[in-house]
């Protein structure tokens, strides 16, 4: 489910998120409104495993309409505790209070968006907080009975040195949160960073920098007890994010709100970006879709690689051929022989994976299972 | 017809000085082509053309201009290339004439081009009318202009027409000048058939087409028809005019211009220059003047992936039907694979014929650095031609190299003669003669290698001149030269198709140069890949293209891996474009690294 707001857009940020203060309290109502009609216009019929709130940034919005949203769903698919229902947060918009709230409602994973423990790259970052909110914050998602909890943190940021980058680290160990998420910064195009970098006012870490800080994320963490799953992605002994791991396993999920992703039935499609047009065409009884395509067998299956590779297992072989009838290493002969050759793959216990040495450089051998 | 009631004329322009514009708006003035016919610029056929602003096909088209004397007359405006790589073609068209238009820009006065075709429509003994186009432009300079073509060639200035192709002033007076000032053709009717082809096509549906003036006598169709260079023999299916589209006509007599078919098979059965003549009664002599097309610049084509070599033969056995100065051969590379060394007029004609692989037959291709043809000789005695760097001899057994001479025209402000003067004497010229035409504009001349003139050297001259020269060369002859073999390897193992040729007082600081350009141009791979260039063995020039250590994307974007795969499929689309050597991906703009190398 995507809200789309978010205090301030950050400098680096080309999410469909936009300012808060951008819509008026009657529009986000609206808005509000808009992905619930969607929600319950949903005819499929599933069990789902998890709900995923997610932005933007969805505190932004007064825990009351969440609590309902939450409340619209749980009451459609009868969802459960045992049912990952996960909240994006950022420190400086929540307080106790509000996570208690949204603890009461049925959330019962936090994914907080902290990007680093350190208030100088915090404010390159542009982010409004500074570390002592950080902690606040975590100490009062536990106090709200917050079980399961993991942190976003970014590194590669303009200014950051290895030793920095580590502080951070050896900082989210103290944490002692469940799951962190550790992403290379990615300067996108037409965003105001780019734009400061084309200047020459911030430069990005040097590439070996940026490779000493890769595999000190993995050191660091691994240990600290944090089990490396997916490229990015750490976690204490069962608490991977489940939600996330659909998207890696290339299964089905269903988006509702303004530009949200959805993939069912070897289709995939997205909702208009604009949250006022979005909510236009919802209020009109109109389908919010802007963007659909079916795809053939063969793209399901080139996705379903290179999805599946980004995890530290691989693609699990048995499971690609009852799923598609064919063998993996059949399909993809050719680049497999090429990249194990090159060290970058590895095939072990009925799993194709990423090498060490393949992590760093995982586009190089996704580009290769794209097939024309 | 009456030849006195025709008038064969064609127009010299430089490129953009409003040709195109002309010939159209003359279309229109004599109600050759309505109004709603007209497509702009209808005489340049091809998109290509039409892209690039220049003529390459030429073309004949008929127009019925009833003149201010009350009589009405054929005027066949015959269209010309406007481009050195195609001067050959000029001089044919130049001699199917008996007229021309010299069309100048007021804007920017005569151009080394301009002055190159004016002095060939000279030596053809053409009536020149020169035109001052584009007068309507605010920052026209007719004055200037006058000057320039009352000091250069000699006008006065009441022979001088002033117009715009766009507004349409001045193109009565041009279509008068034409009847009055450029004499009839003055062929005899009943000598032996002689027909001058000064231009061919391939068409899919007919065949090869000839575009002929008729010198002397009259061609029927039915005729049986001998080509003098080759002595093959035809007979004539059809004949036609053009107004602008073809109109069957059954016979065309002395001075009459227009189109001829007789199931030749492709453009070699009608070479330009050649003459046509009767099988039963032929002319005792061709006409003068016709050369065998001989290509100047030659370059290897090979396609990326080795399995589309065939497709690559049957793609230049195309456009070979339309374009007699196309050759190639077939050839192999150590690093490239199977592939063709083809030749061409000059560079625009190879970029033309690169274009048209990847464009109509959907080929990718690489493209070796284009050179010219040396003459080895070796301590046997023996005089090689050898058109491929990664084929000459080693240097012990060479006792001389003999490479292509041009003589190059430059026209530039004279301002700026200082530093063209400086560009050529870097590039080895050798000067010859310097002129002023205005106060202000003059014309250098200087003698050249040719294999200077490929390496970026037009791009260099327009630099310097903040884009006032204008340049024409011609092929001279062959001359000596201390040359060597500058060769590249990558990751320690030689690449012959990235070898070229050098003056040995350069081979160091190009070796060095080059090696750099590489670096740049070749992408980071998962290792590190030296550069190195060297001459005779030994290593002159050393890079090193550091590895590429992260290449990965971090975020999820909610689920949207459509993003994710288009990211990807453009990755691999860059990757598609490149030529593997062993573990080394090299992309296409390696091979040209050495025209770009900078002075």
């Amino acid at each position: 489910m995507h809200i789309p707001f978010c205090l301030r857009k950050c400098p680096y940020c080309d999410f469909n998120s936009y300012p808060r203060s951008r819509w008026s309290r009657e529009d986000r109502r609206r808005y509000v409104g808009a992905v619930a009609r969607e929600l319950g216009g949903i005819g499929v019929s599933c069990a789902p495993v998890s709900l995923y709130f997610g932005g933007g940034t969805p505190t932004t919005l007064p825990p009351q309409d969440l609590a309902w949203l939450l409340g619209l769903a749980k009451d459609k698919w009868n969802l459960g505790e045992e049912v990952e229902i996960s909240i994006e947060a950022n420190p400086d918009t929540v307080d106790g209070e509000v996570l208690q709230e949204l603890r009461n409602a049925g959330f019962n994973r936090l994914s907080l968006g902290v990007q680093s423990l350190r208030d100088r790259d915090l404010a390159i970052l542009g982010r409004s907080y500074d570390v002592q909110t950080v902690h606040r914050a975590l100490q009062d998602a536990r106090l709200a009975g917050f079980t399961n909890i993991g942190v976003d943190l970014i590194y590669g940021i303009p200014g950051q040195s290895p030793q920095d980058w580590r502080e951070t680290l050896e900082g989210a160990l103290e944490l002692e949160v469940e799951h962190i998420s550790c992403y290379s910064l990615q300067v996108e195009d037409h965003t105001p960073m780019a734009a400061a970098i084309m200047r020459g006012e911030l430069a990005l870490p040097p590439e070996d920098d940026w490779l000493e800080m890769f595999q000190m994320t993995v050191e660091i963490l691994g240990k600290g007890g944090y089990e490396h799953y997916e490229i990015a992605n750490f976690a204490r002994p069962g608490r991977q994010c489940r939600h996330n791991l659909l998207y890696w396993k290339n299964r089905w999920y269903l988006g509702v709100g303004a530009g949200a992703h959805s993939h069912w039935e070897r289709r995939r499609w997205a909702n208009v970006k604009d949250p006022g047009t979005y909510a236009d065409l919802v209020a009109a009884g109109m389908p919010a879709v802007e963007d659909e395509r079916s795809l053939t067998e063969g793209e399901e299956m080139d996705e379903t690689a290179f999805l599946g590779l980004r995890l530290l297992g691989g693609v699990d072989l048995g499971e690609y051929r009852r799923r598609f009838g064919r063998d993996l290493g059949a399909v993809y002969a050719d680049p497999i022989a090429q990249l194990t050759a090159r060290g970058l793959l590895e095939q072990a216990d009925g799993q194709l994976r990423l090498t060490t040495r393949g992590l760093p450089v995982a586009n190089v051998v996704f580009a290769q299972f794209i097939r024309d | 017809m009456d030849q006195e009631r025709i008038r064969n004329f064609c127009i010299i322009a430089h490129i953009d000085h409003g040709k195109s514009t002309l010939a159209d708006r003359l279309l229109q003035q004599t109600h050759t082509v309505s109004e709603r016919e007209m497509v702009d610029q209808i005489l340049d056929q091809m998109d290509l053309e039409r892209e690039r602003g220049i003529t390459i096909k030429l073309q004949a088209v008929r127009l019925e201009y009833a003149a201010k004397d009350g009589k009405t007359y054929t005027l066949n405006l015959i269209d010309t290339p406007g481009h050195v790589d195609f001067s050959y073609e000029v001089s044919r068209s130049l001699a199917a004439c008996e007229g021309a238009l010299l069309v100048i820009d007021a804007s920017q006065g005569i151009e080394a081009q301009t002055l190159a075709n004016l002095y060939m429509a000279l030596d053809n003994d053409l009536e020149i009318i020169p035109v001052i186009n584009k007068i309507d432009l605010p920052n026209a300079e007719v004055e200037r202009v006058l000057g320039e073509l009352e000091d250069t060639i000699g006008f006065t200035r009441d022979q001088v027409i002033l117009a715009s192709a766009k507004t349409g002033q001045g193109v009565e007076e041009i279509l008068e000048a034409v009847v009055e000032r450029i004499p009839p053709p003055r062929g005899n009717l009943e000598e032996p058939l002689k027909a001058l082809i000064f231009d061919s096509h391939y068409d899919v549906y007919r065949g090869a087409v000839a575009y002929i003036r008729v010198v002397d006598g009259v061609v029927k169709v039915g005729d049986g028809i001998t080509m003098m260079s080759s002595g093959r023999e035809f007979e004539v299916t059809q004949l036609g005019v053009f107004r602008p589209h073809m109109v069957s006509v059954e016979e065309l007599g002395a001075g009459e211009v227009g189109c001829l078919l007789a199931s030749l098979k492709d453009v070699k059965d009608t070479r330009v220059g050649d003459t046509i003549t009767h099988t039963r009664r032929p002319a005792a002599e061709p006409l003068p003047g016709y050369r065998a097309a001989r290509p100047m610049v030659y370059a290897g084509l090979y396609p990326v992936n080795n399995e589309d070599f065939e497709a690559l033969r049957t793609a230049l056995e195309k456009l070979q039907l339309n374009d007699a100065a196309l050759s190639f051969e077939p050839e192999t590379s150590a690093a490239l694979g199977f592939g063709f060394r083809c030749g061409f007029l000059g560079l625009l004609h190879m970029e033309i014929v690169q274009e048209r692989l990847e464009r109509q037959f959907d080929l990718n291709l690489i493209t070796t650095a284009p050179n010219v043809v040396y003459r080895v000789t070796t301590t046997d005695g023996e005089t090689l031609v050898v058109d491929n760097p990664a084929a000459f001899p080693s240097q012990g057994s060479i006792t001389a190299i003999e490479e292509p001479y041009v003589d190059a025209t430059i026209i530039v402000p004279s301002d700026f003669a200082g530093p063209v003067m400086e560009l050529c004497q870097d590039r080895r010229g050798t000067f010859q003669t310097m002129e002023y035409i205005t106060p202000e504009r003059m014309v250098i001349r200087y003698s050249l290698p040719l294999s200077e003139i490929l390496l970026d050297f037009f791009d260099r001259l327009k630099s310097r001149t903040r884009g006032y020269a204008s340049l024409d060369y011609e092929f001279r002859g062959y001359q000596e030269s201390d040359l060597v073999k500058l060769d590249v390897l990558l990751n320690g193992k030689p690449v012959d198709a990235l070898s070229c040729i050098v003056h040995r007082s350069r081979a160091q600081k190009r070796g060095r140069q080059l090696a750099e350009k590489l670096k740049e141009v070749i992408p980071r791979q998962l290792f590190e890949v030296p550069i190195q260039a060297a001459i005779g063995g030994k290593i002159i020039a050393r890079e090193t293209v550091r590895a590429l250590r992260k290449d990965v994307l971090a975020k999820c974007y909610g689920g949207d891996v459509t993003r994710k795969r288009k990211l990807l499929e453009k990755q691999r689309e860059g990757k598609r474009r490149m030529k593997q050597f062993g573990d080394v991906e090299v992309p296409q703009e390696a091979f040209m690294a050495i025209l770009q190398v900078d002075d």
